[in-house]
């Protein structure tokens, strides 16, 4: 018989497991310049994801992990169990009954007695349909807890990454959070897909049929069980390689589909810096390291698959024999031995998708393991458990002795601050002064060492999320655009706003004229064609969006660096009504920005150096006079 | 994909992969002949069992039992040895296919121009660079294969049965034709259900990436349960059309389960009635059985391998989609390369409209730029700045008027030659996942440690001998991470390495803070001495680069002259250029008196 498992899987007995565009997330071990893949570069590898190579066994925070996720289907996998092995005793039974057939329903009907024969064909049929019917009630409930168990995982952790801290994003990095949440749980689909549910089948049916086996006829089964330890070691032969040959094609598919994306997102350098031929020669490398490491793994099914199909055949080749001598000894009726090929066979068959299903499991589990670590992570800025109302904050911001630093240098080594409701500050200096550090403590994206952060007096320790961030909202550089419509962007700043309200909170910023200008006007979709926006563009809406959210404290994190003259000066105008009645921190590069300010503060390693009224500052000669200086110097 | 009608045009698509199959055509054929011969030899042991039980065992021959024995020996052997015979070559040479199409279509893809790329997502060329064609190299090595075998099995297993005892043979053969059925029909909706998921995941996976890439936004707002509410829909959907599919699989898996035992028990009692009334030897039926066995599979398998060779037809249908987009910016005929430039850019009526746009972008365009000259290209947001950055370098063709260098029409240079001599820092620095030095030198591998290090000089980019490994340093998406004023530099140091005649740059500056812009103006303005160059510019210190400023306004240039020149008489310039504060400062500066021209 043919190797290959049949149906709508897409024939696991192929070598072809999907090409996963599953991204790197280790980087490769070191690249000395001048090799072939010198152009690659040196970077240091991602100690932490690493484990690809786990066998049969699950870590115990993963073993955790897919308890917690069974748990509250433990009673239908009871149930799909007694189902699967009745199933498994109806499917069993069919060679049986044919060996039944021949050995009592043929001499009776010589003797004129149809009555064994109808019964065993009646058995046979009745056989059938329980099989069917039972194998399709084990296949819809066992499928449902894997769709079920997905779908809870999957929200699990796309929650569990919403609430970890930015500090933690940072360093974890957007690729990875996205690997985790689609190729991670792709694994763990393909696993239930590629047939969890054969699995189950087919070591029932081996071990069934071993004890069917025995039970028939014994001396014949010993013989068949011979070729056990053969196959057994077989099947860890291909099990070693195929871990190390199936990684290999992963890591190599996610190079070549890094460097295509790339050449694709950066067709305009490619093409005016001529690299495409460069590339050519760079892809077809790595098109070639795919292909064989393709080759490797189809070359290992290659020798399994017919190895697993020889053992069959000798097998069967020696119970043709042995059984022989014992039919025509009598030891052994001739439907046993009918009987004992058809076993034989289906005794084989499943061997091949067992190893094969092994890879399945293998990138399943590594999955689970990267899953389960990142469930593992807490929160290093929690809520709290029993937070201090704030419906309605006025805007009063207090540091309190704060110090702060990352790991290995402190960015914040004692700082005071009092900003009155309603001020607008800015925030001058060099880069690296710290004055982000205290935009983001100021947002809660991290917590003081030691010192508190206060907002109207509370702790921003203790209030709640909501509370916390209808209060204060943070516009960054990088102003993100989801899909969806302009409006949709802009509404985002407070969700269930009315057209007229985005509407009025884009002209109140001085982007109603470029919006309406735009082929749908609010109704463009940012994401397609003719309706992506130009940096100062999306600035904008990412202004029209915090002016909507409408905060008591706004904070703006260069946030008008990437604006030209004219978009600018229309966000200063807006500025100043925005800001009105609302403390503001504003960190700027441009010092236009920090005209519209009530008060300057100048940062030089992580302490305020310098406090004041604007006007009073440029007319001094401190620091700030001479930064002023030398902007005005660079305008014309 | 379903009408007849698109399936001849997919037909023919598959039809033009021949060329692609040619080379490979022998390990294919090899392929498909080893698997049928493996197929046969497995039809040997039932025909030995029935002839182990109807001679020896019948006649109590014990000595006949040995060469019974070694014959299945020898094709129980021969059958391991041809599949791993048709797995070989089926490995080798669809691999094969597959890795030449890859690489044909990569360099056909990247040849494509820039506004075939802005109409097509990354990701659709993405499916059919890896999926789509895993999808074809599965049908030529297998699906094609499978066809052929199993067609033939089904055949050759389906006459022997009915030469061994036609009732039965016949019967067996007939219940054959609604297993085929229905497993065609359940392939048909598994497939549109297997579609309908794997869209569905990326719907999923669009928000996973926003919700990523977007994060801080969304922390900034507080807006965590409502990223989680659009998630969590799509989630549930997913799960809905996932369990649609559990269904029909199903439902498939029983159908197959049943099937051979139903037909068995037919089998069974005829069989026994037969055997009784000495129509057929006991030997005969047990043989029957295991030949039945053997033709289960092809007859499952049939509409799997037809849906197979369905979205192997519609993925040649994609792939070809994309070879039959001619790359339309080439060299003409005859085009000849200029090496001794002098550097004049002349824009002569230079007009552009984008593929399928309405209205032109630009229009009328008319500027030369002396050699050795810097012009400033200044204009409001959204004014085809960088549009017309592009159509230097040939990104874009020009829709109307021409470009010229030193007088030569750029579209009569070779592609090479024309992108050799004028270099461009876009404003977006592009960076690859590459060493910093493989991010210099691009296209010129060949670039010396000497010019590296002269073009990270020109942009201040010292930064780079500080990276852990200095120029070795992997940088981009899956390497170290720079800031936006460090990728500047580097798109910089990118532009001037090698010392192009025309330099291109799109507001090079606008990431600097003060300090280093200031640092890098004074190494760029040795370059620029001596160096043609238009330079998109927002801000008066870019400005100041610049001998000469060409204002860009509703598609066309509409005045040209000094930067103190513009500040004086256009007033659309003061409004472009100028902050509110600046204009009392600006007043007082007296006009530089007609400038140079």
């Amino acid at each position: 018989m043919t190797d290959v498992v049949v149906g709508g899987t897409g024939g696991t007995g192929d070598a072809d497991r999907p090409d996963r565009p599953d991204r790197p997330d280790t980087a490769d071990r070191s690249a000395p310049a001048g090799g072939i893949d010198s152009w690659r570069g040196v970077a240091a590898e991602d100690a932490e994801d690493i484990p690809d190579r786990i066998g049969i066994r699950l870590r115990a925070r993963s073993r955790r992990l897919l308890g917690s996720l069974v748990r509250p289907h433990r009673r239908t996998l009871w149930y799909i169990l007694a189902v699967v092995l009745v199933q498994n005793a109806a499917a069993m039974a069919g060679p049986f009954l044919v060996s039944v057939g021949i050995d009592q329903g043929i001499p009776a009907l010589r003797h004129g007695d149809s009555a064994p024969l109808v019964a065993v064909v009646v058995a046979i049929v009745g056989c059938a349909l329980t099989d069917a019917a039972l194998r399709f009630r084990f296949l819809m409930r066992a499928g449902q807890v894997g769709q079920d168990v997905l779908l809870d995982l999957r929200r699990r952790v796309f929650n569990h990454f919403q609430r970890l801290p930015l500090a933690f994003h940072e360093k974890y990095t957007s690729g990875r959070v996205i690997s985790r949440l689609t190729s991670d749980l792709d694994a763990l689909t393909e696993l239930l897909d590629s047939g969890l549910d054969g699995l189950i089948t087919a070591v029932l049916s081996v071990v069934s049929i071993g004890v069917i086996l025995l039970v028939l006829d014994l001396p014949l089964a010993l013989v068949s069980l011979l070729s056990f330890p053969l196959l057994w070691r077989l099947m860890r032969w291909f099990r070693v390689h195929s871990v190390v040959a199936y990684r290999r094609t992963r890591e190599t598919i996610a190079l070549l589909i890094v460097q295509f994306v790339e050449t694709l997102s950066g067709i305009r350098a490619v093409q005016a810096f001529r690299r495409e031929r460069r590339n050519e020669e760079i892809f077809g490398v790595l098109n070639e390291d795919y292909r064989r490491a393709n080759y490797r793994a189809m070359q290992l099914i290659a020798w399994f698959v017919p190895g697993v199909k020889l053992l069959g055949n000798l097998t069967t080749a020696a119970v043709l024999v042995y059984g022989g001598y014992r039919v025509l000894g009598g030891q052994m009726q001739v439907g046993v031995l009918a009987a004992f090929l058809l076993y034989l066979r289906r005794f084989f068959d499943p061997m091949q998708d067992l190893a094969i299903f092994y890879n399945s499991f293998q990138s399943a589990a590594a999955a689970l393991e990267k899953l389960s670590g990142v469930l593992e992570e807490t929160s290093t800025v929690p809520e709290p458990d029993d937070p201090t109302p704030l419906p309605e904050a006025r805007g009063e911001v207090e540091f309190r002795a704060v110090t702060f630093g990352y790991a290995d240098r402190v960015v914040l080594p004692d700082l005071s601050l009092r900003v009155p409701a309603a001020q607008a500050v800015a925030l001058v200096g060099a880069t690296g002064a710290g004055k982000s550090t205290l935009a983001r403590l100021l947002a809660r994206f991290y917590d003081p060492a030691s010192g508190q952060v206060l907002l109207d007096g509370v702790d921003l320790r203790a209030l709640s999320e909501d509370d916390l961030r209808r209060a204060v909202v943070m516009v960054t550089q990088e102003n993100f655009l989801f899909t969806g419509t302009v409006a949709d962007n802009i509404g985002f700043g407070r969700p269930g706003a009315s057209r007229a309200e985005i509407e009025a909170a884009a002209a109140a910023i001085g982007a109603h004229e470029f919006i309406t200008a735009l082929p749908d006007g609010y109704d463009t979709d940012v994401r397609k064609r003719g309706g992506r926006l130009s940096a100062g563009q999306r600035q904008l809406v990412a202004f029209g969006r915090a002016f909507l959210a409408d905060p008591a404290v706004l904070i703006l994190d260069e946030a008008t660096s990437s604006l030209d003259v004219p978009s600018e000066r229309l966000v200063q105008r807006a500025l100043r009504t925005i800001l009105a009645d609302r403390t503001a921190l504003i960190i700027a590069h441009r010092l236009s920005t920090v005209e519209i300010a009530d008060r300057v503060l100048v940062m030089e390693d992580g302490r305020l150096v310098e406090d004041g009224d604007p006007t009073a500052l440029v007319a001094g000669t401190g620091r700030f006079a001479t930064l002023h200086q030398a902007w005005r110097d660079s305008l014309v | 994909m379903d009408t007849p009608a698109n399936s001849r045009v997919g037909l023919s698509s598959l039809w033009r992969i021949r060329g692609y199959v040619t080379p490979h055509a022998r390990g294919l054929v090899v392929s498909t002949v080893a698997a049928l011969l493996a197929t046969f030899t497995g039809v040997a042991v039932p025909i030995l069992t029935r002839d182990l039980i109807d001679g020896p065992v019948r006649h109590g021959d014990r000595a006949a039992l040995i060469p019974l024995g070694a014959a299945a020996v020898v094709f129980g052997l021969a059958e391991a040895v041809l599949v791993y015979l048709r797995r070989w070559t089926m490995a080798y040479s669809s691999l094969g296919l597959e890795t030449d199409l890859r690489d044909d279509l990569y360099a056909h893809i990247q040849r494509l121009p820039v506004s075939f790329h802005d109409q097509w997502q990354s990701g659709q060329l993405l499916s059919r660079i890896t999926s789509d064609l895993s999808q074809i190299r599965r049908f030529v090595g297998f699906g094609v294969v499978f066809l052929v075998v199993n067609g033939l099995t089904f055949l050759v297993v389906g006459g022997l049965l009915v030469a061994i005892y036609w009732p039965l043979g016949v019967l067996v053969v007939i219940s054959a034709v609604p297993l085929g059925w229905v497993s065609l029909h359940y392939e048909r909706r598994y497939k549109r259900q297997a579609r309908q998921v794997q869209d569905q995941r990326g719907e999923v996976a669009t928000n996973v990436e926003e919700a990523a890439v977007g994060v801080r936004t969304i922390r900034s707002f507080g807006r965590s349960r409502l990223v989680f509410g659009q998630f969590d829909a799509k989630a549930r959907d997913l799960y809905t059309f996932s369990m649609a599919k559990v269904r029909t699989l199903a439902a498939v898996w029983a159908l197959i389960e049943m099937h051979p035992q139903a037909v068995l028990g037919l089998i069974v009692l005829v069989g026994a009635v037969a055997v009784s009334g000495g129509a057929m030897t006991l030997g005969t039926l047990v043989a029957f059985v295991s030949l039945f066995l053997l033709m289960v599979w092809p007859i499952e398998s049939l509409g799997w391998l037809l849906a197979n060779a369905q979205e192997a037809i519609s993925a040649a249908d994609r792939i070809f989609e994309v070879f039959d987009t001619p790359p339309s910016i080439v060299d003409r005929p005859g085009a000849t390369p200029q090496v001794d430039v002098r550097g004049e850019l002349r824009l002569h009526r230079v007009g552009f409209t984008y593929p399928g746009g309405s209205h032109p972008v630009l229009h009328d365009v008319d500027l030369r730029i002396a050699p050795g000259e810097t012009v400033a290209l200044v204009g409001a947001t959204g004014c085809g700045k960088t549009t017309l950055t592009t159509l230097v370098t040939r990104l874009y063709d020009v829709t109307a008027g021409r470009i010229t260098i030193d007088g030569h029409d750029i579209r009569d240079l070779p592609l090479a030659n024309l992108r050799q001599l004028v270099s461009t820092a876009f404003e977006d620095a592009t960076l690859f996942s590459a060493s910093v030095r493989e991010n210099l030198t691009l296209g010129r591998p060949q670039a010396t440690t000497e010019e590296i290090d002269e073009a990270l000089g020109i942009a201040q980019a010292d930064f780079v001998y500080e990276l852990p490994w200095g120029v070795d340093t992997r940088i981009g998406e899956q390497g170290m991470t720079l800031s936006g004023g460090q990728r500047q530099r580097l798109a910089l140091a990118r532009a001037v390495l090698g010392r192009p005649r025309v330099l291109v740059l799109d507001d090079p500056l606008s990431a600097l803070d003060v300090h280093t812009e200031g640092l890098v103006e004074r190494a760029l303005r040795r370059v620029l001495a001596t160096t043609t160059a238009l330079v998109v510019a927002h801000r008066p210190s870019t400005v100041l680069l610049a001998d000469r400023v060409a204002l860009l306004a509703g598609g066309t240039v509409t005045a040209v002259g000094t930067h103190h020149e513009l500040l004086t008489n256009v007033p659309a310039y003061r409004d472009i250029l100028s902050q509110e504060s600046d204009l009392r400062q600006s007043e007082r500066i007296t006009p530089a008196g007609g400038g140079r021209r």
